[in-house]
């Protein structure tokens, strides 16, 4: 039951009958996402920010997926790359920078999590912890309350590639293929687990073929080409909905970065693949795309470049300005208070 | 007021509370046509149907885990465990996940998740159908762990943990299911999370216990009044949040401290509540605080010679009664 992307491609027509608007929407929060993260990078090089883990690379695969959903109906549980998904779904830029700088008013944590621990009720995007893979677990019980509820959200997990050797994912898969669970698995596989290649976490070429052995189908997409994850996400989006259960895609990407600001690539990965990487972007594939269909001028890309500049620059010096949390707030929220009974 | 054990009062906290809100609904391993292994369940699957009593697959962590998430999409889960012994792979996701949400959300996430579990021993169960599991949790801020020891409080205790908005580990000690027996009104009432409760007041000497080992208390207590000795039983019922006053009032009324659980001693519950009388209430203390507990031992064995001789039984929680009257 495995699909290649082969299949998916011969869809007939550039962007999959998307409007230009939205093309180029999808194209800015790809490069949000990238002048954020590169941002983070600096302030962490120059003493600001303790800790940054990347989304570089992940770009295309998040923001592909994120505009299949429904943005405040459907829950997304993204892990800690996931800081496109976080855009699309409703999170600003200054909100990301508040917990980039562990501020008091970060909506993920308000200060007390790692960074790119996203989250917020609001939006719907839920809260994520260290430990890799429980939140796939969540995304099935999610699923399991909106049959329980008669409801058409879905729930879109994502998670690296070494998660899916966490006994979570093979749990939570199980019980989303046997209750048809609307849930959509995105397995972001930029090929390492810090420093452990994919060789050494699964035998299978692709993480796609577990899906057959829990009887749903499994789908292989280049995680590079926004488009291509779009229409496999859109698919399994109305597949969920129709309530003929989860789809597993994995998306087939590039890690642009070590794996965290503490860790040093090349200790474990060859020069030229580090070389090779760089010209695996999906920012510039994706601009050359919109170029080539005359979706996007030189005049409109250096626009959207300046544009995203400002924002990144204006969400630093707000966050920067923003006071951390008091010290006595650390004793509140250990309890939930009680609720009125209905 | 009708009389029933303690598993029929468990029984029918489920049926009401899911007759009165939709949103509960019970997952776990054998939970429906079957009714749970020890019946717990019985009847329900037929009442309210597969979609709202539901056979997991055979795997814990994802039916906590499952159970989280449905918790944070506006329903009220309760999880079964089939034996507390086999809570263990689910320990990630009740530890790291269900009881930190709340906190590392900054309030901005609920788990509204009740975990019902049988503990305890003493119905050769062995290794791994006896443990006691209740140190490991109590331990975790953001989890409250009830153990209740009578019908009374097993079901007034259930429906305010289906109510609470945090993760609630509601431990069932399975000897007490059909050994215990007691009055449940008919009218709705709740326990409160939290009070602990003296189940008989005494002047000489203060005993804390919960679950089983609650019984076996009042029955030495017994013995120990026909021989004089008033002995006050306090029942903690509640071990997360822990109702100190309680403790520590009946302590500085009786200047003498036994707590008792099946559990084994080292790094066991009883050792934080005698760390909070001897730090609280020394002035008071007319003895050494005691503990009784399981043997350090890695669990409870099958052959019935040697699970008695684990037990704690009402002859040696009666012996170390007399021991600390004595002082």
């Amino acid at each position: 039951m495995t699909v290649s992307i082969n299949e998916i491609s011969a869809s007939p027509g550039f962007g999959h009958d998307l409007p230009p608007h939205t093309l180029q929407d999808m194209l800015r929060y790809m490069m949000l996402a990238r002048a954020l993260d590169e941002r983070m990078w600096v302030l962490n090089r120059a003493g600001k920010a303790p800790f940054v883990i990347s989304c570089q690379g992940h770009e295309a695969a998040q923001v592909g997926a994120a505009f299949a959903l429904s943005r405040g109906k459907d829950f997304v549980l993204p892990y800690y790359r996931g800081l496109a998904t976080v855009l699309v779904m409703g999170m600003t830029p200054t909100e990301v920078m508040l917990g980039l700088f562990a501020r008091a008013t970060d909506p993920s944590s308000g200060g007390r999590q790692m960074p790119a621990h996203y989250g917020c009720r609001r939006l719907k995007i839920v809260t994520q912890s260290s430990p890799v893979g429980t939140q796939i677990a969540h995304a099935a019980g999610i699923g399991l309350a909106e049959k329980i509820k008669g409801g058409d959200a879905v729930a879109w997990v994502s998670f690296g590639e070494g998660t899916t050797s966490q006994g979570d994912f093979h749990e939570a898969l199980n019980l989303a293929a046997v209750h048809r669970l609307p849930v959509i698995f995105q397995c972001e596989n930029n090929e390492y687990a810090i420093s452990v290649h994919q060789r050494q976490q699964m035998a299978v070429a692709s993480v796609a073929d577990r899906g057959p052995a829990y009887g749903i189908p499994g789908i292989s997409v280049d995680g590079t080409d926004v488009l291509a994850v779009y229409e496999v996400t859109r698919r399994a989006v109305e597949r969920a909905r129709r309530g003929d259960g989860p789809t597993l895609i994995e998306a087939r990407v590039v890690r642009m970065t070590a794996h965290s600001s503490d860790d040093n690539d090349r200790t474990y990965r060859p020069p030229h693949e580090l070389t090779l990487v760089r010209h695996q972007d999906p920012i510039v594939r994706f601009v050359a795309q919109l170029r080539e269909h005359g979706i996007l001028s030189e005049a409109e890309e250096q626009a959207m470049r300046a544009e995203v500049a400002a924002i990144v620059d204006r969400a630093t010096e707000e966050a920067e300005r923003a006071p951390m949390p008091e010290p006595e707030t650390l004793y509140d929220h250990v309890y939930a208070p009680a609720r009125p009974r209905r | 007021m009708p009389e029933m054990n303690l598993l029929e009062a468990i029984r029918q906290g489920l049926d009401e509370a899911m007759a009165a809100d939709t949103r509960v609904f019970i997952f776990g391993e054998d939970v429906g046509k079957r009714g749970g292994v020890f019946r717990v369940t019985e009847g329900l699957y037929d009442k309210y149907g597969p979609m709202r009593v539901i056979d997991s697959p055979l795997a814990e962590s994802v039916i906590v885990g499952a159970c989280i998430g449905a918790a944070m999409n506006d329903t009220l889960p309760i999880a079964e465990i089939q034996f507390a012994d086999f809570i263990a792979p689910a320990f990630n996701q009740i530890v790291q996940e269900a009881a930190r949400i709340h906190y590392r959300s900054n309030g901005d996430w609920e788990v509204p998740l009740v975990i019902r579990t049988p503990y305890g021993g003493g119905i050769h169960g062995a290794l791994y159908h006896s443990q006691s599991v209740e140190a490991f949790f109590a331990h975790v801020p953001g989890l409250k762990v009830v153990t209740p020891s009578t019908p009374y409080d097993a079901k007034g205790l259930l429906k305010s943990a289906i109510e609470d908005p945090n993760p609630v580990l509601f431990l069932e000690h399975k000897k007490t299911y059909r050994l215990i027996k007691g009055f449940v009104p008919e009218e709705d009432y709740r326990v409160p999370i939290g009070p602990a409760d003296i189940k008989r007041p005494g002047e000489d000497i203060s005993v804390f216990a919960y679950g089983l080992m609650l019984h076996y208390c009042l029955e030495a207590a017994q013995t120990l009044a026909a021989e004089g000795v008033s002995v006050e039983v306090v029942d903690l019922r509640t071990l997360r949040p822990l109702d100190t006053e309680t403790i520590l009032a009946s302590v500085r009324r009786t200047g003498k401290a036994l707590i008792v659980h099946e559990d084994n001693l080292f790094g066991g519950f009883g050792g934080e509540v005698a760390a909070i009388i001897a730090e609280h209430a020394f002035e008071d203390l007319d003895g050494p605080v005691m503990r009784i507990g399981g043997p350090d031992v890695p669990a409870m064995p099958f052959a019935h010679s040697l699970e008695a001789a684990f037990m704690p039984s009402p002859a040696s929680i009666a012996t170390a009664m007399r021991r600390l009257a004595a002082y």
